[in-house]
């Protein structure tokens, strides 16, 4: 679903990624992990078709980046950690506004199953700019989900939010994962993805330094995996 | 139950696209309302200024309004245009906008034609009162085409201009910076012929400027719509 | 970072050379205008140095469409290096156009066509230095100089003509002359030969300064990248 090969991306005389190799099945869940300024945001922008390569060669389900990035995007659902929401629309317009910029028919329908899914059917006419940070995530994510991609890729989506937004942003997104779709996450909770990520690889110094199967794990916790790799 | 969600062929959305974003825009400002109390308080305060500036003596007044009016709308534009893309920058919306999968011109026109619709706006108020205010018909067909077409040649490169200024560290400054040293044709044959309706010339005398802003609408619009991706994309 | 080619010490030598040459042209070889007397033979370095000027910008438009295409950083430089030479000439251009303009017209400054150009080309020229500093990325600077350099090139002609069609509706009378009832005047062969000794002078010392400028920004370049690599 996901493959790239030997991807590099400079910034001027700064290299941020060097030669990364990434290859994601469908349904996998996987983690991202790495130090601050590792390059995952970069990365996954660059997944996104928000950035370009500099060199080396980006797929998803298929499609090259950037050349086909228009079929790209419509296959693939992003949440940063910014709303990406507009504050003056309420959730029910944020959502129909995003869904005729992806074309989607029957908007009505998707609009009211998306609000169902993420629990904001009773805010559907409150204005974004009303809500609470965990609120706005959910509807983010609704959002991302609109069209139904088939790759959802998440950075940091904890930020900022307190326990119990996270414990709902926990079964949101095992809802999102168990649909077949294929999820690429980064964060620094690193208790969080241990319960939902099927695959935990580590971006260090610009490559993939380890990667790991929940499976695999066994007896070593993740914290310990992660360490040992940032280590060597 | 997976079900692909059907998506429309991208050329039919691109039109709708458009559309969404002006609608989009038009709604959240009617709600808002701070980009239009900001322009329009600004536009109202930079006519009085004037009256106290250049000693605004009736028979001075036909000869005087367009400039007057123009630098109004000048000035209050570019806090429109800047507006206008901080909200979609702020909160990440602009890369709401480049994610969907659809040519990026279409957001130019999106954003375009809602940056025209706010200055139209913001004329509709200010003419009238201007007209009140200071005794003179500006209400005139002619004057309110010059409006339109001036109107529209700004928008269109305001807008290009708008979206490199607000990716910069000096944003809000820099846009005035950028935009009137480019802008000069369109106000100079704006104020021309805003000037040439008021004072009733005739229309062959107009024609001439006319001409420089449709000139100037067409060239500039091709020109940002082409050069657009490379402002917004990475 | 390879010395200087030997063809750029060439250049220098043949610059200071051919301006000594011009310098003595003008003073020695080229008549004294009847009317105006000396103070006109600082047309010769005016024009020169608005030509050079408005050479530089050509240059500098045509790097950016280069770098827009090829993604090429190089081009860049030669753009900023462009820019800014040609910022300096120009200055020079319109300072020596005030000068000689003083006693002949009875005033520095008038708002015709050519001056109110050359006024607005200054100001781009600033807005695009000021425009540079405002970001960081090299990447995304390069793009977006090479854009407004786009723009510039265009409006700057459109500029020109209106308001030169404002001229010749109402013709300026500001001050005691207009530029185009007096101060105008007929070269003999002698004046013309010097003319383009000094157009061909300016030239080769643009191409020279050129040069110089972009091994400069060559350098700083590598400067940068090795303050990364020793930063990692």
């Amino acid at each position: 679903m996901i493959k790239v090969h030997k991807l590099i991306k400079r910034f001027g005389s700064k290299t941020v990624l060097r030669g990364l190799d990434f290859d994601v099945h469908q349904g996998e869940f996987v983690a991202l992990l790495g130090p601050n300024g590792a390059g995952k945001t970069t990365f996954l922008r660059i997944l996104a078709s928000l950035a370009r390569p500099t060199l080396g060669s980006v797929q998803i389900a298929g499609y090259t980046l950037p050349a086909q990035a228009g079929a790209v995007r419509a296959r693939l659902g992003v949440v940063t950690h910014l709303p990406l929401l507009y504050g003056d629309l309420s959730a029910e317009e944020n959502l129909r506004f995003y869904g005729s910029m992806y074309g989607i028919m029957g908007l009505n329908r998707r609009v009211q199953e998306v609000l169902d899914m993420i629990g904001l059917t009773l805010r559907r006419r409150d204005m974004v700019r009303t809500f609470s940070r965990g609120m706005q995530q959910r509807l983010a994510i609704g959002r991302a989900i609109l069209h139904d991609p088939e790759v959802v890729l998440f950075d940091e989506p904890y930020t900022g939010l307190d326990q119990d937004a996270c414990d709902m942003l926990d079964a949101l997104l095992r809802d999102v994962a168990e649909r077949g779709r294929t999820v690429v996450m980064t964060s620094h909770d690193l208790a969080r993805v241990e319960g939902l990520a099927t695959r935990f690889d580590v971006l260090s110094r610009g490559v993939i330094s380890a990667s790991t199967k929940r499976d695999d794990l066994g007896k070593n916790n993740l914290l310990d995996f992660y360490r040992q790799s940032l280590a060597g | 139950m997976q079900k692909q969600t059907a998506i429309n062929r991208p050329s039919s959305t691109y039109l709708k696209v458009i559309g969404a974003i002006v609608w989009k825009d038009l709604v959240a400002e009617l709600r808002s309302r701070e980009l239009l109390s900001a322009m329009l308080l600004f536009a109202l305060l930079v006519i009085l200024i004037f009256n106290f500036a250049i000693d605004l003596q009736p028979d001075l007044r036909i000869t005087i309004t367009a400039g007057v009016l123009w630098v109004t709308f000048a000035f209050a534009g570019t806090l429109g245009l800047n507006r206008s893309m901080a909200v979609e920058k702020d909160r990440g919306c602009l890369d709401g906008l480049l994610l969907a999968p659809v040519d990026r011109s279409a957001i130019y026109f999106g954003k375009a034609l809602s940056n025209l619709a706010f200055m139209l706006i913001v004329a509709m108020i200010v003419l009238p009162i201007y007209s009140i205010l200071y005794n003179i018909n500006v209400l005139n067909p002619g004057l309110l085409l010059v409006v339109i077409l001036g109107s529209t040649g700004y928008a269109a490169i305001g807008t290009l201009l708008s979206s490199m200024a607000i990716q910069t560290r000096t944003r809000d400054v820099l846009l005035p910076v950028l935009l009137f040293p480019v802008i000069v044709p369109v106000l100079l044959a704006a104020v021309k012929a805003s000037g040439g309706f008021l004072q009733n010339l005739p229309v062959n005398e107009i024609w001439p400027w006319l001409n420089i802003l449709i000139a100037y609408d067409v060239i500039f619009t091709a020109v940002a719509f082409m050069v657009f991706e490379f402002v917004v994309e990475e | 970072m390879k010395t200087q080619p030997k063809v750029l010490t060439f250049l220098t030598i043949l610059s200071v050379v051919l301006f000594l040459g011009a310098l003595g042209m003008v003073f020695l070889f080229a008549p004294i205008e009847a009317v105006m007397g000396y103070v006109q033979k600082i047309f010769y370095f005016h024009i020169s140095n608005a030509w050079v000027g408005m050479l530089g910008f050509m240059v500098a438009a045509v790097s950016g469409i280069f770098y827009l295409v090829s993604k090429d950083l190089k081009w860049d430089i030669v753009e900023l290096s462009a820019v800014e030479i040609s910022l300096v000439f120009f200055l020079i251009a319109i300072v020596s156009g005030s000068i000689w303009a003083k006693p002949t017209w009875g005033t520095y400054w008038t708002w015709d066509a050519r001056l109110t150009t050359a006024a607005i080309l200054e100001m781009i020229y600033l807005a695009y230095l000021l425009l540079r500093q405002g970001i960081e990325d090299p990447e995304r600077r390069a793009r977006f100089s090479a854009v407004y350099t786009l723009i510039g090139v265009i409006s700057v002609p459109i500029t020109f003509l209106s308001i030169h069609i404002w001229q010749t509706i109402h013709p300026a009378v500001i001050g005691v002359g207009s530029s185009s009832s007096q101060g105008s005047f007929g070269m003999t062969p002698a004046m013309l030969i010097t003319m383009f000794f000094c157009l061909t002078t300016f030239s080769v010392v643009f191409i020279t300064l050129l040069w110089y400028r972009i091994r400069l920004g060559q350098l700083a370049e590598q400067v940068d990248q090795l303050k990364y690599k020793i930063m990692q």
